[in-house]
């Protein structure tokens, strides 16, 4: 047994805020209640600490199977638990592709192995998603998948999309895109506007990705199906998500720290400032915060995406997309949406909590009997993020050495303390 | 207060001082190249890695002429001989080089920014001779140097670029070098080439509307290389582009007779430009090759003969921040 103590519980699902205690025993949450005694228990004391339903992050890439040389299900489960994150959604685009059921089972076993956070998988939704056939979806979600995305890119015809969703549909999963246009982004690696005039780096107009959010919201309007959009980085795409959302489509999105934090004139030629979607303008950030605070968008999701230190110290062209995010997610989400005012503690908690639950059609709340997944984190901790400190078994990321106040403190997954600062 | 410079990466980090004290070091280099006797003993026992990893001709001899001149030993790396082509990473490449204690490397390459990613993990002054579609800094340091001789000083000139501009590091060179002396500068070709972002590079550029807005008043007009290999656009039809876009004769006379035409070559004679205009007495095409083995003579010397100048008051920071 467990009890938290003195800790300040938000809970997003039922608008709670309270100064209260929670016994946990075993997997599942015993007790909430105020002064909380338990004398077999151990104690984890939380004065000073907020204490929220486990954080649940939709997108990351944890390169098991077939790319162990950038992560592990072992590592990534160990950095996402120093970030705070008990559940974690790791994208098909493995080797092999995790598009099918004996993929997924492994992914599940070496999960349940590494013992650290929840690792929910999310399944192709064409085989190798190569945007043919589709994938074996119902045999995958047997065996565990969450959602199906083909992500790295997008789902590739309209005609396959329809297909995909109505299938998804009838197995209510929700279907995630990785919207781009293929054709538009034609070897560009960073957004096209006069930072990339600049440097002389092929750019990718903004257009390629809202051009495949229009195209997703039509066909999530054809078939009624459940839509994520993946990784959403322009106000464009924003637009087409709000009024998807105003017309009561089942429609929902997400936004990464990184495109919430940076923004096109940061880039430099540094292969930690290469990702894809690539960081937009200022007006597409200030755009993403404001759908962040008013509900428009529905998740913060890392796309932790490790590539070993060798494939990312070439040129800039000539490096794969991606950093890691898990270690400074939270920290990100504090110091630049709450600490500046632009949401609210709660708000952030909710994007991470009860917004990204909801998106896979689960409840995420602390009550008694609720699994035992939670977050304990300081909004004020002091620390500086060390890339050389992270479990990952990559190094890629544009934040090494960048101060932070507010961290995790304490992760918690089916009762037992997996990660504590 | 003039820094010396430990790399020359691009002219944009350049101050004007910086940029008219490699130009003034380049005076004794043109006499110098009417003498009988073209070898000097400044750089004896340096040696100079040329490392070209996108195919040259031109600037690969300047350079290696250049180095020759003032009795440096050279290294030639070229693409078509690397171990690049065998898988090879640049920065495997280039500490293979540099296990060999070159002094200095003088470095082409397809990838922008390839020569700052090299100048932050090697210890030896680096010399961009092209990157990418960035920047191509002696291209526009000869251009700079040409002009000036034949109109006497840098102020105030009314440029014009034709062309490609969206893909030409030369372009964006000579727009960060020529706006430090307050030019105005115009910018014309096919529409796609020319986005509204580039007139955000400096202060007074603009895109004209038509070639003849473009060539009006002009002082200095710098003809492109239509560089069909780096295009991932559809391409423009020949015709449809010397219709448009050539520097004719007749079209040369908009912009008056003491205009300078340069054209950074190689040349697509009969494209971009007219044979006529290309061979007539305001281009300065073969003068622009002469003033690249100065420019280079003074960089290297600068550079890699690393001899404290009296001009260069700060010795040991970087012309880069």
């Amino acid at each position: 047994m467990l009890l938290i103590k003195n800790g300040r519980v938000l809970d997003p699902s039922s608008n709670a805020e309270a100064s209260l205690d929670i016994l946990l025993d075993g997997p599942l949450i015993s007790k909430v209640g105020a002064n909380l005694t338990a004398s077999d228990a151990e104690v984890f004391d939380a004065a000073g600490m907020i204490v929220t339903p486990g954080f649940i992050d939709l997108h990351c890439h944890l390169r098991e199977p077939g790319q162990e040389l950038s992560e592990t299900i072992e590592t990534g489960t160990r950095a996402a638990a120093r970030g705070g994150f008990t559940a974690v959604c790791t994208m098909p685009n493995t080797q092999p592709v995790n598009d099918n059921a004996s993929v997924t089972r492994g992914i599940v076993e070496r999960a349940a192995a590494a013992g650290m956070v929840r690792v929910w998988p999310i399944g192709a939704a064409s085989v190798g998603s190569q945007g043919d056939a589709l994938a074996e979806i119902a045999a995958m979600k047997d065996a565990g998948i969450v959602a199906v995305s083909d992500d790295g890119k997008p789902v590739a015809t309209a005609r396959l999309m329809r297909q995909v969703m109505d299938y998804c549909r009838g197995l209510d999963l929700p279907v995630i895109d990785h919207c781009e246009d293929p054709s538009l982004f034609a070897g560009g690696v960073m957004r096209e506007g006069p930072r990339s005039i600049r440097l002389g780096l092929k750019g990718i107009p903004a257009q390629s990705e809202s051009i495949c959010v229009g195209r997703d919201v039509e066909v999530a309007m054809l078939t009624g199906a459940r839509l994520h959009i993946a990784h959403m980085s322009t106000r464009a795409s924003l637009e087409y998500v709000r009024a998807a959302k105003k017309q009561g489509l089942q429609v929902t999105c997400e936004v990464t720290p990184h495109h919430f934090t940076l923004i096109d004139e940061d880039v430099r030629y540094d292969s930690h400032y290469k990702m894809n979607p690539p960081l937009a303008s200022r007006e597409d950030r200030a755009a993403l915060i404001e759908g962040l605070a008013d509900g428009s968008v529905d998740a913060i999701a890392t796309d932790h995406a490790p590539h070993h230190p060798s494939s990312k110290d070439v040129e800039f062209d000539r490096a794969p997309f991606g950093i890691t995010g898990f270690e400074t997610a939270l920290a990100l989400g504090l110091n630049e949406l709450v600490h500046t005012g632009k949401l609210s503690l709660k708000r952030l908690v909710e994007l991470f909590t009860s917004g990204p639950a909801r998106v896979l059609g689960i409840e995420r709340k602390i009550a008694a009997d609720e699994p035992a997944d939670l977050t304990i984190f300081s909004p004020d901790h002091s620390w500086t993020f060390r890339v050389s400190d992270s479990p990952s078994k990559s190094r890629n990321t544009p934040f090494d050495g960048r101060a932070f106040r507010g961290a995790a403190m304490a992760t918690i997954v089916a009762g037992r303390i997996v990660y504590r600062r | 207060m003039l820094q010396r410079l430990q790399h020359l990466l691009g002219i944009e980090d350049l101050t004007r001082e910086q940029v008219s004290f490699i130009l003034d070091q380049a005076k004794p280099f043109q006499e110098f190249h009417r003498h009988p006797l073209k070898k000097l003993a400044t750089l004896r026992g340096k040696t100079v890695a040329l490392a070209f990893f996108e195919n040259s001709t031109r600037t690969r001899i300047s350079f290696a002429t250049a180095a020759a001149r003032l009795g440096a030993d050279t290294m030639n790396l070229q693409a078509e001989s690397s171990s690049l082509k065998k898988g090879e990473s640049l920065l495997d490449t280039l500490w293979t080089l540099e296990a060999m204690r070159p002094d200095g490397i003088v470095i082409r390459h397809s990838s922008s920014g390839a020569p700052e990613f090299v100048a932050q993990r090697l210890g030896i002054p680096v010399v961009n001779a092209g990157d990418g579609t960035h920047e191509h800094p002696t291209q526009a340091l000869l251009d700079a140097l040409t002009i000036r001789d034949r109109k006497g000083n840098l102020e105030g000139l009314h440029v014009t670029i034709l062309g490609d501009i969206l893909h030409s590091r030369v372009a964006r060179s000579n727009i960060h070098l020529l706006s430090k002396f307050g030019a105005r500068i115009m910018l014309y070709g096919p529409a796609m080439w020319v986005p509204g972002e580039l007139e955000s590079l400096a202060p007074n550029v603009r895109r004209a509307s038509s070639i003849e807005e473009a060539l009006d008043g002009s002082d200095v007009i710098i003809v492109l290389r239509v560089q069909t290999e780096r295009l991932h656009e559809p391409a423009l039809a020949a015709e449809e582009y010397i219709l448009q876009f050539q520097l004719t004769s007749e079209r040369l006379r908009l912009a008056g007779p003491d205009a300078l035409v340069l054209h950074p070559g190689p040349m697509n004679r009969g494209l971009e430009i007219d044979p006529n205009v290309a061979d007539g007495p305001q281009s300065c095409v073969l003068g622009q090759v002469t003033n690249g083995l100065a420019i280079r003579m003074a960089l290297l010397y600068h550079l890699v003969g690393g001899a404290p100048s009296e001009t260069t008051l700060s010795a040991g920071t970087t012309g880069k921040e």
